[in-house]
């Protein structure tokens, strides 16, 4: 598994594409980047090598103070994103350099990472597809419920991890193997094949893919 | 401009003509059979438009050897290879679903006959 460097997105919505053969494949149209590199994680400073990007450019004046030094020391102007990318080796890149959306090509197998929606403290039929109880034949007050979370004598306790109510969605979320569709790069859009986590405007990460599937893609 | 209508703006079909629900319409599709392609038409009633950008479809309806058919067409498809309006109808009603209950004489519609493009 190679760590590479990978890019800052937003969210923008769904929408379709034609082949040439007429079959339409559904896509996330995501704006990625132009991204800056903030700073320069390295091992004798930080334990770890990592490049801090930072995506959507910010008043200055709208930037807290000690970030407004942070921001300053990179020279690059304030960020409303900041993220970091842990690579095995920097690649040339230096403070303040860009990243843009071209460090992908159509066909492309690709990680998204985002924040899912948040669905708050839910039960267990919506969190982990429970399948409920029987709507008749006797069910009493008991149609969403969970059934039973173990047994008395032995084990005398309910096992760690098991399904149960509770908070579902608005967690951080990494799709692997993802194809890219399409790259604009003179407006910084990518078309990815398929939904990503998240909702419009949400930020997602996009590097390339760890688990390869080595595929090609049909290009558009 | 939002960059979503952009996406979508590459891919629209500005080529082909104006025809409303109710119009009768001969829509040419690309198939390929084998390895060879070749056009078939397919000739009936626009029962239906449903509108959505480049998700915009449409569905014709004919009769075929006395059986109902009706097919659904992706508007912008590159897959159609062209559009003859044959005739305009003078329809009442955005859905002609009603025609799927009608046979024969009761099922025509009024309208006028257009010159074949």
């Amino acid at each position: 598994m190679k760590r590479t460097l990978g890019i800052i997105g937003r969210k923008l919505g769904m929408t379709q594409v034609f082949l040439e053969d007429g079959s339409v494949i559904p896509v996330t149209v995501v704006e990625a980047g132009p991204c800056s590199v903030v700073q320069k994680k390295t091992k004798e400073n930080d334990g770890y090598e990592a490049l801090q990007l930072g995506f959507l450019p910010k008043n200055s004046k709208r930037v807290k103070k000690p970030l407004a030094g942070h921001f300053k020391k990179a020279g690059t102007g304030a960020f409303y994103t900041l993220k970091e990318f842990r690579v095995e080796d920097f690649g040339g890149y230096e403070v303040s350099q860009e990243v843009k959306v071209n460090l992908f090509k159509p066909g492309d197998i690709v990680d998204v990472t985002g924040l899912s929606k948040g669905k708050g403290f839910a039960g267990v039929i919506k969190r982990h597809k429970f399948h409920g109880s029987p709507g008749s034949h006797g069910t009493h007050e008991y149609f969403r419920h969970g059934g039973s979370v173990g047994s008395a004598t032995f084990p005398h306790h309910t096992f760690k991890g098991l399904k149960m109510p509770g908070q579902h969605g608005n967690r951080k979320v990494t799709l692997q193997n993802i194809k890219v569709v399409d790259v604009k790069e003179d407006q910084n859009l990518l078309l990815l094949k398929g939904g990503i986590p998240g909702s419009p405007t949400g930020w997602v990460l996009i590097r390339s893919a760890t688990k390869k599937k080595g595929s090609a893609a049909p290009s558009v | 401009m939002n960059p979503m209508e952009l996406v979508e703006r590459e891919q629209l079909r500005t080529d082909l003509p104006d025809f409303r629900v109710g119009d009768t319409i001969r829509v040419h599709v690309k198939i390929v059979e084998g390895e060879k392609e070749r056009i078939q038409p397919f000739e009936g009633v626009v029962i239906r438009k449903k509108r959505g950008g480049i998700r915009s479809t449409f569905t014709v309806r004919k009769i075929s050897y006395g059986i109902g058919v009706e097919r659904v067409f992706p508007l912008h498809s590159p897959r159609l290879d062209r559009i003859d309006v044959i005739s305009h109808g003078k329809v009442r009603r955005a859905k002609l679903f009603y025609l799927r209950g009608l046979r024969g004489k009761a099922a025509r519609i009024r309208g006028e006959k257009k010159q074949v493009a």
